[in-house]
């Protein structure tokens, strides 16, 4: 029993790192109807931007202090991101619209080769590690409940943590500022939104600019976990039955959807695994967001997709 | 004023259905088929052969298939590495574990084996749509992925992990030199166009045509969706599992799982999308741009490099490949995003009204 809490917990917290980066798929469809396949290398480039940028600045500034240099890093790490977005919107996405899905799928994964290979050139192609203080340990709770306890990661709970404070961020973002309700109104109807005046291209920056930060936060979580590297790139292909499975258009369904996998992953893993020679996590996520799909073709918490002729 | 069809009559239906209905396009076609089988053997040394042309008619294939379920029935795929891994281990346990398979029939019972688990995986596409499908594609490709990674029946055992080929002969013709892969490669390619291009212009193409345009009103007027879509995923995963068996047996020689990977699948999709969705002929343009330009780019910058005096690096030669290689994706989409093949219908059309364009 103890064992299996552990692994379900274990499952919760992963998924919600996964959610992080699934996030920033659902935002960016949401209000451009672009399906980002490159949002596995913006979660690199800014994984990239972050920590060499927290390695530079205390030699640029000449102080010692690794907080500060954190958060200065962070600061200019945003900003890159930002001006990301914008070189996107401008350079891309402007000339695209009203292109089919599968062209713009097509574009992002050109977008995707870019940022890698500017990330690499700009950045090194080494293996760098972001340290913003996260604790290592695992520690023990509930031991009076469970003979031995259960071992629990700090790390991943913190990043459970912030990731969750994320979401919340953004729902109030999305439902209560001006920005947001654009936003909404831009998911909506683009034509509609542009003819009461909401200014399209700026609202795209926006987006973009706010899935770099999602993209930021998640590369940063990722990075002090498993080191800065090109690998950081895939971890897209583990969130995108997370997105699937949660509806591509529900920021709750990220979550929603991120904890599932998470669990089922790390259960099949220590269930099932070891009955057919392990390694099953990735495809069985697929298959279970494929087996939610059957029954919900739009995801748990998508629009429901309605036909017309 | 050459490239005109003013005075040719069709006096037959046949005639006035054949492939090709202007005589230019007719005999054009004809001196590139001469030309392939003929003058590039004569002209084309060892390194062209392996490095370009072979990879370019197999990978040219395998665009032939997915551009039979992306850009005929609609259907995204993200998944057709994983069907070309299918076909290629599949091909190889039948001509490995079969006394006496013939390489051909090995091949086309590779191909058989993939279409039937393209059926499989093509099952879904009958609920879920769209982009949702196109990730759901995915799961094919990681499942097989691990599928032949780790189940060592597969693989007859290996203890590396990785299977190889040898002997290729057919009807008592050895496939040894570069030549002679390169012709049999054609040949099957040249068999294979022929036949999609045919499947494509009669009913069962029309009804892939129509599911794509809109499922909906193809269901309304009449056509079934589960017998199109499947059909257009059971002929997609043959091409594309019989090209991988080429790729496995005639290209690499000896393979592991890795050379099926997701990346393989995305190229697949890069050269149907920039080649032109809905074009036999696309596929064979964006075959050859996605292959030639990383090779071209490889040589090329360090001689750029040279010649501003800068020395790049492999390092630095990679990145770049990366950036160059994404930007043209992008900038290709921007200006075309019909693909090559339009351009060059686009050319023709101009050409036919040349030199006095109303």
């Amino acid at each position: 029993m103890g064992f299996f809490l552990e692994t379900l917990i274990g499952g919760l917290m992963a998924g919600m790192l996964y959610s992080l980066v699934a996030l920033g798929f659902v935002l960016i469809y949401k209000a451009s109807g672009v399906f980002n396949f490159a949002q596995g290398a913006m979660v690199l480039f800014a994984a990239l931007a972050m920590a060499r940028f927290a390695e530079w600045i205390p030699g640029w500034l000449g102080f010692e202090n690794q907080v500060l240099a954190n958060i200065l890093a962070f600061a200019v790490a945003a900003a890159v991101m930002f001006v990301v977005a914008w070189l996107i919107e401008r350079l891309v996405l402007r000339h695209l619209v009203n292109q089919e899905g599968a062209t713009l799928l097509m574009v992002t994964l050109g977008i995707a080769y870019l940022l890698e290979g500017i990330g690499q050139s700009l950045f090194g192609d080494n293996i760098y590690s972001i340290d913003v203080g996260m604790p290592k340990d695992p520690v023990l709770v509930l031991e009076g409940m469970f003979p031995g306890g259960l071992l629990i990661n700090k790390e991943d709970f913190i990043a459970a943590l912030i990731a969750a404070a994320l979401v919340a961020a953004l729902s109030l973002f999305f439902q209560k500022t001006a920005t947001g309700r654009a936003l909404r109104a831009v998911a909506d109807d683009h034509q509609a939104a542009q003819s009461i005046g909401i200014p399209l291209a700026r609202i795209w920056v926006i987006v973009w600019f706010v899935a770099g930060i999602a993209a930021l936060v998640a590369g940063i979580i990722w990075g002090s976990k498993l080191g800065v590297q090109f690998s950081l790139a895939t971890v897209a292909l583990r969130a995108l039955p997370v997105v699937i499975l949660g509806g591509l258009t529900s920021v709750p369904g990220a979550i929603i959807g991120g904890l599932i996998i998470g669990v089922g992953e790390k259960l099949s893993e220590v269930y099932i695994g070891p009955l057919v020679g392990g390694g099953i996590e990735i495809w069985f996520a697929y298959m279970l967001a494929l087996v939610f799909l059957l029954f919900r073709p739009q995801g748990l918490f998508g629009e429901k997709i309605i036909d017309r002729v | 004023m050459i490239y005109r069809e003013n005075g040719q009559f069709k006096t037959s239906y046949a005639a006035d259905q054949q492939i090709f209905p202007i005589r230019q396009d007719r005999y054009a076609i004809a001196a590139l088929l001469v030309f392939a089988f003929v003058g590039v053997p004569l002209l084309a040394d060892e390194y062209m052969f392996r490095a370009i042309l072979i990879p370019f008619l197999i990978l040219g294939l395998a665009a032939l298939g997915v551009n039979i379920l992306v850009g005929y029935c609609g259907q995204i795929t993200l998944g057709a590495g994983a069907f070309m891994a299918v076909g290629a281990y599949a091909a190889y346990n039948f001509l490995a574990r079969v006394d006496g398979m013939p390489l051909l029939g090995a091949l086309l019972l590779g191909g058989a084996t993939a279409a039937v688990a393209g059926i499989v995986f093509g099952v879904p596409s009958l609920r879920v749509r769209g982009l949702y499908l196109a990730v759901a594609t995915l799961a094919a490709q990681f499942f097989f992925d691990w599928a032949f990674l780790r189940i060592k029946w597969f693989t007859l055992d290996s203890s590396s992990g990785s299977v190889s080929v040898s002997n290729l002969e057919m009807f008592g013709w050895t496939i040894n030199s570069p030549v002679e892969k390169y012709l049999f490669c054609l040949g099957l390619l040249a068999v294979f166009a022929l036949l999609a291009k045919n499947l494509v212009r009669g009913a069962i193409g029309r009804q892939w045509m129509a599911i794509r345009d809109m499922d909906v009103a193809a269901e309304v007027i009449g056509i079934r969706p589960m017998y199109a879509k499947l059909s257009a995923f059971a002929v997609s995963s043959f091409i594309v599992g019989v090209a991988g068996a080429l790729w496995g047996f005639v290209h690499l020689g000896s393979w592991e799982p890795a050379a099926f990977s997701v990346d393989r699948s995305f190229q697949l999709l890069f050269m149907v999308i920039i080649g032109g969705m809905g074009s036999i002929m696309g596929s064979f343009f964006g075959a050859a741009f996605i292959v030639v330009l990383p090779i071209f780019l490889n040589q090329a910058l360090p001689w750029l490099g040279n010649l501003v005096g800068v020395s790049i690096s492999t390092v630095g030669v990679s990145h770049s490949e990366f950036i160059i290689f994404g930007a043209l994706i992008v900038f290709f989409l921007i200006v075309e995003p019909h693909g090559i093949a339009r351009l060059w219908s686009t050319a023709k059309e101009k050409l036919r009204l040349w030199p006095f364009p109303h």
